[in-house]
């Protein structure tokens, strides 16, 4: 058993050293002639060792030896912190390597001693000596979420707020709305759209062309970049909606890339890869948050006579930005619950059944991909609103990869999962500057993961939206 | 005319390679019916490893050119074959079994994984390099200094596509291992039922389009000079562009779509408008899909229950 499990460690790890030794092992570094190599191979090959004791390990907690690997993981883990190692990257996966492998074989421990001894059911709920019903989860969501808003809403005027921490909320609460409207789409209706980011570039765009040529406002300018961009989700999801799931997933992607290189290229409306610049900021009915208001308005502080401060504004954008994330939150919460929500439920879970039950798949489809496409742009018109200045460098696939990685991880369909993925991927990377050039990276592998180990996305919720309570009361 | 005849030559050269990546897809696509996202990054990954080989080999101080571009190709190839049987392994096969939207998930993770691993070790600059093979012939020459040329690197790249186009028909037509890629792609629990190893068959599959992916980043990074961590998102929409135009599943049409698909970029760029020749291959994907979503040659899908 444990040459076995040994002869399958090392065949891992060597495949693992094959595979990192060009790319990891030899560096191409621009030198004085050209290109030259920079080794890394003791980089090589201390991965790959960790790679074998890792997979060693796991195998052995799975053949029933997690007692023993156990302690010697979390030895492994602390010696590793301070051993010296060729880059910070691989200690620091060193560290989390042994207490991640020490825990899963606690983990094992007690799963078996807790399934062997007492309750046959689910060996979590007997493990906390809780039984959870469903209905009581989603009663609790809804008080969850009713404190997680309540503390949103006073947050600017706890101690936590500061001018960095307001621009961190602001930006997740942006990716919040996103993923929510993307969650319309993707969560409910099943349709994988890849190019999500398009229609916030047009929110954005359309609130930055339409201020700078016919001098509209941001209040008139938000529902008519919602408009638009819905119009255009109509438009394209007219024709592509007949494509099967994966299909419509690439053209999507198609359509992506084709509105980011045309706002690129069509420099005479959109200044191309400069961007749009100067574009106003949001005013609270026509006051405006600067030191000086501009020629015929008037100034926040100087109308309610208070000093000037530049937090004003950044409150300010965050008490839009908390509103249309409530808007929103609420609506797409409300929404599963209506016919089209429940007609949504039913094409994600069988589109052929759901045909044949009479549900017109077409227009069912249209009214979440249009209506996902709103919400961007709405967060584009607010994005615009808020930096200033766009260009196309905003809006691209990565974005969209992100805005998908967070609905996923958030568990696909589920609300709060998806606030919850904001919060850890988008705040997470912003409070540890130093992991920002991971962060794609931990995307990346982030996504395949969950969907090797959980395919319905991590904490996702199906419940039910119609129940049989006759039925259930009599049983 | 002879400007026609530069961009013939140069679009046929550029479809060949799209081609020859679009094998991976639509191979990938017959045979598990699931688009492998991350064979752009495989690409990628196969003209990293000619960059970084050809670099070390120049290093030791080797003369015979010929010589090194075999070491390098074939280096090439086996560690990018590898890099797609290893793609295929953790990412795709323990989904085998779940709704079709889960493996594109986790493709696209691994694409970006691997845009972002390539990316971290290698940075994020385009290597750039020496260029090995020079030369060609002059087809014509007009009044006003016009030459048609054909370089000795595009007469290479289209012999050796063609070589290859030959041989992988051959695979699949003529041997064992076709017969069971082709028995698979029917029915995999009827194949297995008859002795056919599935899971082994599916991964010569990837390795097969993983090592022709190799080939076409070796080739391209030999004939544009210049590698960077991001270049197989584009080449890959627009190979499997070519693999959807020519009917996704189907071998000549890959090839077929591939160099349809050169020449639309080609004669765009060279007749139209050079900053919108990606809109253009975008554009046409979105129409075949709407239009003829089974392509020129493919089979039409029936929807099972």
């Amino acid at each position: 058993m444990v040459s076995a499990r040994l002869k399958d460690a090392l065949i891992t790890a060597l495949i693992a050293a094959v595979l990192a030794l060009p790319l990891a092992g030899a560096r191409t570094i621009d030198g004085v002639n050209g290109l030259t190599v920079e080794w890394h191979v003791v980089d090589v090959a201390v991965a790959a060792a960790l790679i074998f004791l890792g997979r060693l390990s796991i195998g052995l907690i799975i053949d029933g030896l997690a007692a023993y690997i156990a302690p010697l993981a979390l030895i492994f883990g602390v010696v590793a912190a301070y051993m010296p190692m060729p880059s910070p990257f691989l200690k620091t996966v060193a560290v989390i390597g042994g207490f991640s492998i020490a825990g899963r074989a606690a983990f094992e421990i007690l799963r078996r001693r807790f399934r062997s001894t007492h309750h046959p059911g689910h060996w979590i709920t007997s493990f906390a000596g809780i039984t959870l019903k469903s209905e009581g989860i989603l009663k609790n969501l809804t008080a969850v979420s009713l404190l997680l808003f309540v503390f949103m809403l006073v947050f600017p005027f706890t101690p936590l707020s500061t001018r960095y921490s307001m621009d961190v909320a602001i930006m997740v609460l942006t990716y919040v709305v996103l993923a929510w409207g993307l969650n319309i789409t993707v969560g409910f209706a099943g349709l994988l759209d890849l190019g999500y980011v398009a229609f916030y570039a047009l929110g954005a765009y359309s609130y930055a062309l339409l201020a700078q040529s016919i001098g509209i406002g941001f209040w008139t300018a938000l529902p008519v970049a919602g408009i638009i961009a819905a119009i255009a989700g109509f438009l394209l999801g007219f024709p592509v909606l007949r494509l099967r799931g994966d299909y419509f997933a690439i053209v999507t992607l198609g359509f992506g890339e084709i509105v980011r290189l045309v706002l690129t290229n069509w420099t005479t409306l959109t200044n191309g890869p400069n961007g749009i610049s100067g574009i106003p900021r949001p005013t609270l009915f026509g006051l405006e948050f600067a030191r000086d208001a501009s020629e015929g308005r008037k100034a926040f502080h100087e109308f309610f006579g208070i000093a000037f401060d530049p937090m004003q504004r950044v409150m300010f954008l965050y008490y839009i930005i908390l509103t249309l994330a409530f808007v929103v939150g609420v609506f797409s919460v409300r929404l599963r619950r209506l016919p089209i929500g429940r007609a949504w439920e039913a094409f994600r879970e069988d589109e052929i059944a759901c045909a044949a039950l009479g549900i017109n798949r077409t227009r069912i489809k249209l009214a979440a991909y249009s209506l996902g496409a709103m919400v961007a742009g709405l967060a584009g018109a607010f994005f615009a609103a808020r930096q200033g200045f766009i260009s196309p460098e905003s809006f691209t696939f990565q974005e969209s990869a992100t805005i998908l990685a967070i609905v996923i991880l958030g568990g696909v369909g589920n609300p709060l999962g998806i606030v919850l993925a904001a919060v850890f991927i988008i705040g997470l990377p912003e409070l540890f500057r130093e992991l920002e050039q991971y962060r794609m990276l931990a995307f990346g592998a982030g996504m395949m993961l969950i969907m090797v180990w959980r395919p319905g996305g991590l904490m996702a919720v199906r419940e039910p939206t119609v129940r049989l309570r006759a039925i259930e009361n009599k049983v | 005319m002879d400007y026609f005849l530069q961009q013939l030559i140069n679009g046929l050269t550029l479809g060949a390679v799209y081609g020859l990546i679009a094998i991976g897809y639509t191979m990938v696509y017959g045979i598990i019916g699931m688009i492998n996202f991350a064979h752009g990054e495989i690409y990628m990954i196969g003209a990293f490893v000619t960059v970084i080989s050809f670099v070390v080999l120049g290093l030791t101080g080797l003369n015979q050119t010929a010589f090194i571009l075999m070491i390098v190709l074939l280096s090439s190839i086996a560690i990018t074959s590898l890099y797609g049987w290893t793609v295929e392994r953790v990412a795709y096969r323990p989904l085998r079994h779940s709704p079709r939207l889960a493996p594109l998930i986790s493709a696209i993770g691994m694409s970006v994984f691997l845009q972002n691993y390539v990316q971290l070790l290698q940075g994020a600059r385009v290597k750039t390099m020496q260029p090995v093979l020079q030369g060609g012939f002059t087809l014509s020459v007009n009044g006003d200094n016009f030459a048609v040329t054909i370089s000795y690197l595009q007469i290479i790249i289209m012999l050796l596509t063609t070589l290859l186009m030959i041989t992988v028909t051959i695979l699949i037509h003529r041997t064992p291992l076709g017969r069971a890629q082709r028995a698979c792609e029917q029915d995999k629990t009827m194949a297995a039922l008859v002795g056919v190893n599935v899971d082994r068959t599916i991964s010569t599959t990837f390795v097969i389009g993983a090592a022709l992916a190799a080939i076409a980043g070796f080739m391209v990074t030999m004939y544009y000079g210049v590698a960077d961590f991001f270049m197989g998102f584009l080449a890959g929409m627009k190979a499997f562009t070519a693999a959807v135009l020519g009917g996704i599943g189907s071998l000549p049409g890959a090839m077929f779509g591939g160099l349809l698909i050169g020449l639309i970029e080609s004669f765009w760029a060279g007749y139209v408008n050079a900053q919108y020749k990606d809109v253009a291959v975008f554009a046409i994907l979105m129409l075949v899909l709407m239009i003829r979503p089974n392509g020129l040659f493919g089979r039409p899908e029936i929807e099972k229950v």
